[in-house]
């Protein structure tokens, strides 16, 4: 009884909480200039794909190198669909999440019989190969890519209403439905399954649980996800090229969710902001230190790369273990 | 039937090179039950660094051994450095099963991102050690030249360099012990730390020699060996992952299937030929086409 | 003080105490059998005897050293070898492989000749069978295998965990019988830790019997065999 009024009071809190968050970035965005607007809207596209990763290989165990991948599915699904089927904006991103999803499940399908390095090795040869198709196909639009456009903020919003909050309200929208969609979908009996096979697949599959139907539904859903940030991706940069999705994207991601805990969805924000915010830091850095192109033009990745790194050595076991441990010593 | 001939023949060529680096991510699997991601960049380095020889010299043949023996000492620090701590502090929890992957595809971009800063990101291209036109036999030129041969021929003196000390060898047998059951190994006496790093040395040196013959028919730039990462990986999945011959095995039959697809099908599938042999044997000979009997669960 | 020391040992398995305040004393050249039964401790303590698994406190000495905190392939080379239970042996390798790797650190090549010679005299089944995978071995075989490799090593203080686990009775006669004869030939220090009482005390001078990590009692071995109240309790029969 307890439980089930717990659970009704946490959907309450949600319910509540997050139209806040929602009037809140309002607000923001309101007061702040330009370039603080499309680096929101790049934060928002990051939370949605940590999100991604973060069901994918926080709750189910599975690993993915290759969102970048996904992403770019997303991405040329919603171009395809704009520039041949002249679908509604609102319905490419549909398109994408479903061809991102779709693509998934035949690769979750084969992805769920394999374990670790193997699971590792496939989307990375994925991350690596996959954005690189489009160049031999001619209606992808090779190198220059296809132009992508989501038109301009409607008439009512305003004549001051720019084009960088157009697509910072769209994406903030987007994260906070993905976000709300994704804790429910945690506290559902899905999730508890998902939870279950990370810790033990064995005794999971005792309990009853189908493993690969569970495991192919977790990588169709964080498929579906990773699409959806591809084509918002695509929004901010009015364009989809294979050089939009390098393989230093599904690196990224990946950095972003380790950052952010592996498996804490509102971790997401501070994986999210911190890469979009390096650029900028290294940018800083580079402007005080001098220095050539050559070293400027690393920066960033040299600062991804060690943060991956340290974060690793240092919390080898997730940040989770850390706070057990401070907690334990502090009793 | 010439046109067969040449085409299996540019294959072996190619899939040598696959060889080499699917021996690479061998070597470090075995060792430590890492598939190391960052071998494209260990490699990556050792092959500037041969570039940097060349241009001072003039003379591939001094650039190699410098080359092999930098990628050697890169594998062997990368061991001391990271992996070692790596391997005492993960233990459980949500991370820790995926922790060894993503150190290494850090490292991956640590040391892509260093190289770039180091050379900058132009494409930069090797002297031909040996000429790349083709043999000609009376009025016939076949595709597969002097630089070919070099490839195949430097490709079975490593092989066989690697399988002396594996099979012959006091530190082959180590090797091997620690490999199997590390454990019983360390109860027999041997320093499985030390062995492991020799591993990640040997493992640096192959994936050097791979970057070294690559590079001369290709270019150079801080991301272009990621390729032949990818294809390492899948010759050494055909070859089960364990074993040094499947390794062997594994790139020759990748790089004659590529060759194959390429000649009489189309330019364009390459990388989607190599991802569907990936998936079919995941799928239907997960435990590879060579020998091991393990499961893919480790 | 000589041989082996073991004082107020307690070593943690997570939360669980495995072995709780231990402490007995095996003297040079003595046969010293540790019985208990499963989830006794008996394990958790040989692998840190050798090295492999850390003690939460107490000390253990070897000839006056404490062995406590060393590696277990530094411990291999001052003369402490453990065959670990489950057939330690490497079934990817060949027997002879596998006997090699006993001696592999030995600098002293001409004596790992001579060792390995005498572990085939001691188990002629080995020599029949030098160039097959250890895989393809019995059970009795394997254990012969691993205890030959661990003679090779040429140890003063042989750990043994569980050789008979698992074995026909006959086959454990002769792992046995082996065992006494190396320690009467070679002066060996042997802990033998067994869940075969009967079998481990006949052929022990000393033993010592623990429960849930703690000495019950330790003593001659003929005199634990004629205990009534241990036999009725920890003996078994």
């Amino acid at each position: 009884m307890r439980n089930l009024l717990g659970h009704s009071s946490r959907r309450f809190k949600a319910a509540i909480t997050f139209p806040l968050i929602g009037v809140a970035l309002f607000l923001i965005s309101n007061r702040v200039d330009e370039l603080r607007v499309y680096q929101g809207a790049n934060v928002a596209v990051y939370v949605v794909a940590i999100i991604s990763i973060i069901l994918l290989t926080g709750y189910s165990g599975q690993i993915s190198l290759g969102h970048g991948a996904l992403m770019a599915v997303g991405a040329y699904a919603a171009v395809l669909s704009q520039v041949y089927w002249h679908l509604p904006v609102i319905l490419t991103f549909v398109v994408a999440v479903l061809a991102a999803a779709g693509f998934g499940a035949i690769l979750g399908t084969a992805a769920g019989r394999l374990t670790g390095p193997y699971l590792a090795g496939t989307t990375l040869a994925l991350a690596v190969g996959l954005p690189s198709l489009a160049n031999q196909f001619g209606f992808l639009g090779g190198e220059q890519g296809l132009n992508y456009d989501v038109g301009l903020p409607p008439a009512w919003l305003g004549a001051d209403f720019t084009q960088y909050k157009w697509f910072f309200w769209i994406s903030a929208l987007a994260a906070l439905i993905v976000t709300w969609i994704s804790f429910n979908l945690l506290g559902s009996h899905y999730g508890r399954n998902w939870r279950a096979l990370r810790s033990n697949p064995t005794a999971a599959a005792l309990m009853g649980i189908h493993v690969g139907r569970s495991k192919v539904l977790a990588f169709t859903v964080s498929s579906g996800l990773a699409g959806l940030a591809g084509a918002l991706l695509a929004m901010t940069i009015s364009l989809v090229t294979p050089s939009a999705f390098p393989t230093s994207l599904s690196f990224s991601i990946v950095t972003g969710a380790v950052l952010a805990g592996v498996t804490l969805l509102t971790g997401s924000i501070v994986g999210a902001v911190v890469l979009v915010a390096i650029p900028e830091i290294t940018g800083a850095l580079a402007a005080h230190l001098g220095g050539s192109e050559k070293v400027t033009s690393n920066l960033p990745g040299l600062l991804t790369s060690v943060l991956l790194i340290v974060a690793v050595l240092l919390f080898p076991n997730g940040p989770q273990a850390i706070m057990k441990r401070t907690r334990k010593s502090s009793q | 039937m010439g046109r067969l001939l040449n085409t299996i023949l540019i294959g072996v060529s190619g899939g040598s090179i696959y060889s080499l680096m699917a021996l690479a991510l061998v070597l470090v699997w075995r060792s430590t039950r890492v598939v190391n991601f960052a071998q494209a960049g260990q490699a990556i380095l050792s092959t500037y660094i041969g570039y940097v020889v060349i241009t001072h010299t003039d003379n591939y043949w001094i650039a190699f051994p410098v080359a092999l023996v930098a990628g050697a000492l890169a594998g062997a620090l990368i061991d001391i450095l990271m992996v070692r701590t790596l391997m005492k502090r993960a233990h459980s929890g949500p991370v820790a099963g995926i922790a060894p992957v993503i150190a290494t595809l850090g490292l991956l971009g640590l040391i892509r991102a260093v190289v770039g800063m180091i050379w900058g990101g132009d494409l930069r291209q090797f002297k031909l050690p040996v000429s790349n036109h083709g043999f000609t036999f009376g009025h016939n030129t076949i595709p597969f030249a002097p630089i070919n041969l070099l490839i195949v021929v430097t490709t079975v003196v490593v092989m066989l360099i690697f399988s002396l000390i594996f099979q012959r060898t006091n530190l082959g047998l180590s090797l091997r012990a620690s490999a199997y059951q590390p454990e019983i190994a360390r109860l027999a006496g041997i320093r499985v730390d030390l062995t492991r790093t020799i591993g990640w040395a040997f493992a640096g040196a192959a994936g050097a020699v791979a970057g070294m013959l690559v590079t001369p028919t290709n270019y150079l730039s801080p991301n272009s060996l990621d390729l032949l990462l990818v294809s390492g990986f899948v010759a050494a999945v055909i070859g089960g992952l364990e074993s040094l011959v499947g390794a062997a095995v594994g790139g020759l039959i990748l790089g004659i299937s590529l060759a194959l697809v390429l000649e009489y099908v189309s330019s364009s599938l390459a990388f989607p030929v190599a991802f569907v042999v990936l998936i079919a044997v995941l799928l239907f000979k997960p435990s590879g086409l060579i020998g091991a009997k393990r499961t893919r669960h480790a | 003080m000589s041989g082996l020391v073991i004082s107020q040992l307690n070593i943690s398995h997570g939360a669980i105490r495995a072995v709780n305040d231990l402490s007995f004393t095996v003297q040079p050249g003595q046969l010293a059998a540790v019985i208990g039964s499963n989830g006794a401790g008996k394990t958790t303590l040989l692998r840190t005897l050798s090295g492999l698994k850390s003690a939460h406190s107490g000390s253990v000495e070897w000839n006056g050293e404490s062995i406590l905190r060393k590696k277990p392939e530094d411990l291999v080379r001052s003369g402490i070898v453990h065959v670990s239970d489950g057939k330690s042996v490497i079934p990817e390798l060949t027997v002879k492989e596998n006997l090699a790797l006993g001696g592999i650190w030995r600098k002293d090549k001409k004596d790992v000749a001579l060792a390995t010679e005498e572990a085939i005299d001691l188990f002629p089944r080995l020599g029949e069978r030098l160039q097959q995978s250890a895989d393809t071995l019995s059970g009795g075989e394997r254990q012969m295998l691993a205890i030959g490799r661990a003679l090779i090593a040429r140890p003063k203080l042989l750990l043994l965990d569980e050789p008979s686990l698992g074995l026909a009775p006959l086959v454990i006669d002769q792992i046995f019988q082996a065992i006494k004869s190396l320690r009467d030939r070679h002066n060996l220090t042997v802990v033998l830790v067994e869940q075969n009482a009967m079998g481990a005390l006949r052929i022990a001078d000393i033993g010592i019997i623990i429960n849930l990590g703690k000495l019950v009692a330790s003593g001659p071995a003929h005199e634990l065999i004629d205990n009534p109240s241990l036999r009725a309790a920890y003996l078994g029969y």
